[in-house]
């Protein structure tokens, strides 16, 4: 007992918390933007690899670490585009879609990575991003390491989760951007363009949700392997119901999970020699089960969530 | 929205015409990224199509690929046609094969006219079990399957590493984390001599045809596409719609089950897992470009299953990633979707416009 006591008392537990949690931010606030919009991104996993590749990748060819950030960025807004066309103006089946989009950046990132580098037997390392040191907050006792430890992207991410949330709550376009996801026919007898409003968002969203992935080569790793999203960007679709479609709650939902993973990470090595190391590998995907079920009663779903939307057409 | 359900005899060679479209549009754009990499596109296509259908053994390999994907793809459809999003199939695969390897290594022992149907039986019921999960979690509880079915496919997974590492390991496989060996009165038998083809394609094959069945010529059927094309409307009419659901989960998953059955009791022999390079999501490629028709599936799974086992080929010539076939499956799938939709676009154009008011 005193032991997990330690754990939570440990400035390296928090520090590791929010380093989990960092990509799920990225990608929870990405997958709000498009949802409040009235369109499901399910393009997900799939830009969260594209932005892991297109960072590392211009990183490695000398575009410098921020440049590497707005490559993933304009990967991610690119694969995003793909999925606005296909489920706003043509008005397609987004799940169908989205799981279109993930096969296809995932698949085209490998191919890429692949054929730039045919045979190398282990992945070519870049200088990734380093933690921060915030003069006075970095070097506060306790929480200087649990809080203030962190590379650029992390603050980044925060910094994006405030933005969303004062562009959707206090700016005229978050608020057209919310009713075009519960009431596109009263946006366009506004005058305003549904569609502009919804590609917008979607291309925006999958920006962020790339960074997500750009977070994972250049801050969390050096390189880029196969697979290593590993349904890190489904997750974040089940923490967005978790979250209600709230900027604010997505990052303490984040941040929950990333104390939880990494909680569990340090209780394996406890009790690791008991249970298999599997059982806690699993953990992450059966506790956003978890949340979905906890709060699938009370989940509010935009109201024009999935609903493709035809001018002149009710 | 769009209509998936095709309606009439002329409406079935449109569909055929659309996915025919999708699939010749998906290899003309996947010529770019094959310049990209260098390759002459023609000579690329030719050793593909070599590598898919150039020889008996060529043609056997690429019948082999499709059977799982006949399978899975199946699977999507039947669950598609009822609007239940099972994106899991990948994960009701491995839970298929497992349960066929725990059947089939010595837990029961008799000829094989036991042993046989007793693993397909245990691997598809595994494969729907598995998928029962999400279908009550949505019927019940209002969760959305399309999450669930995506990270229980994690799950899963994993739950087959721990089996193979642990319990189910082979104590002669020198600690590689590989499962007994099938029984050989337990596995499938070989269609061919010399020839890795089995008996999974013949039970791919039968499901097609009893899936066909079941949708057009049964209640339950007919329920199944009432409930996909208007849930609500489906449940005011007095169609059991949680009934449907529960019974279209179990059958999807059961389809994805036996894919699993057949890979590991037909051509591998036992469980590794790395058992399938993502027959699960190539399903729903297949599905798609199938028009979600249980008998344009079998075609739409030698198309993939040509694309997969050609670029093997062909990479092994060129030395080009076979990354290119997942791309081109990728984007036959989008190719598919809009295509659909093109179609769409004929239909309004060939009615007068009052007429298709009053038709609404």
């Amino acid at each position: 007992m005193s032991d997990i006591l330690e754990i939570f008392m440990s400035a390296s537990f928090w520090a590791a918390a929010i380093r989990i949690a960092t990509p799920l931010i990225f990608g929870v606030i990405g997958a709000l933007i498009c949802e409040r919009a009235g369109v499901l991104n399910l393009g997900i996993e799939g830009i969260f690899t594209a932005g892991a590749m297109a960072g590392w990748m211009a990183v490695w060819l000398g575009a410098g670490l921020w440049g590497g950030v707005l490559v993933a960025a304009l990967a991610g807004g690119f694969f995003g585009l793909i999925h606005a066309v296909l489920t706003v103006p043509l008005g397609l089946s987004q799940h169908v879609s989205g799981i279109g989009v993930t096969l296809f950046a995932t698949s085209l990132s490998y191919f890429i990575y692949r054929t730039a580098l045919p045979d190398v037997s282990s992945p070519p390392r870049i200088e990734a991003f380093q933690s921060l040191d915030i003069p006075v907050l970095s070097d506060l006792p306790f929480l200087g390491p649990a809080l203030f430890q962190q590379t650029p992207l992390t603050f980044l991410a925060l910094f994006l989760v405030a933005a969303t949330a004062y562009v959707l709550y206090r700016t005229p376009l978050g608020l057209a951007i919310q009713a075009v996801g519960d009431n596109p026919a009263a946006v366009e007898s506004q005058g305003l363009s549904v569609y502009g409003l919804r590609i917008g968002a979607i291309v925006a969203g999958s920006a962020i949700m790339a960074l997500g992935g750009a977070f994972l080569t250049m801050s969390a790793f050096d390189a880029f392997f196969f697979g290593m999203v590993n349904g890190r960007g489904w997750i974040c679709i089940a923490l967005t119901v978790f979250a209600s479609w709230r900027p604010g709650k997505a990052l303490l939902g984040a941040l929950l999970f990333g104390a939880f993973d990494a909680f569990q990470v340090r209780l394996q090595t406890e009790v690791g020699s008991f249970i298999p190391g599997q059982v806690f590998l699993m953990m992450p995907y059966i506790l956003s089960i978890a949340a979905l079920i906890v709060v699938a009663r009370r989940a509010d779903y935009p109201r024009a969530l999935l609903v493709p939307y035809f001018k002149g057409q009710r | 929205m769009i209509r998936f359900e095709p309606r009439g005899p002329v409406a079935v060679s449109r569909m055929v015409g659309v996915s025919v479209t999708a699939a010749l549009a998906a290899l003309v754009l996947a010529a770019i990224p094959m310049l990209f990499a260098g390759l002459s596109v023609l000579e690329a296509y030719g050793l593909m199509i070599k590598g898919a259908w150039g020889s008996l053994f060529a043609f056997t390999e690429m019948l082999t690929r499709a059977a799982p994907l006949i399978l899975t793809g199946l699977a999507a459809a039947v669950a598609f046609r009822a609007k239940l999003w099972n994106i899991g199939a990948e994960g009701q695969l491995y839970a298929g094969a497992l349960a066929a390897v725990a059947v089939g290594t010595g837990l029961i022992s008799g000829p094989s006219f036991v042993l046989v149907p007793a693993v397909i039986l245990a691997g598809a019921l595994a494969g729907g079990l598995v998928m029962l999960v999400p279908t009550l979690l949505k019927t019940r509880l209002g969760v959305d399957e399309v999450v669930t079915t995506l990270l229980l496919n994690f799950v899963i997974l994993l739950f087959v590493q721990m089996m193979l590492e642990g319990p189910m390991q082979d104590p002669m496989g020198m600690g590689w984390p590989q499962s007994e060996p099938i029984l050989d009165e337990a596995a499938l038998p070989k269609l061919m001599d010399r020839m890795r083809i089995h008996w999974g394609l013949i039970i791919a094959l039968t499901a097609s045809l009893g899936v066909y069945f079941l949708l057009k010529r049964t209640v339950w059927g007919f329920e199944i596409r009432a409930v996909g094309e208007n849930a609500s409307a489906a449940r005011h009419a007095g169609i059991p719609v949680t009934a449907t659901f529960i019974r279209v989960g179990l059958l999807s998953g059961a389809l994805a089950g036996l894919a699993g059955v057949g890979e590991v009791a037909g051509l591998k022999g036992y469980l590794t897992a790395d058992l399938s390079p993502g027959f699960g999501y190539s399903g729903i490629v297949v599905a798609m470009l199938a028009g979600l028709s249980p008998i344009g599936v079998v075609f739409a799974a030698l198309f993939i299953a040509s694309i997969f086992v050609g670029a093997d080929s062909m990479s092994r010539a060129t030395g080009v990633s076979n990354y290119l076939a997942d791309l081109i499956v990728a984007i036959s799938l989008l190719c598919v979707l809009v295509s659909g939709l093109f179609l769409r676009f004929r239909i309004r154009l060939a009615s007068t416009r009052p007429a298709q008011e009053t038709a609404k």
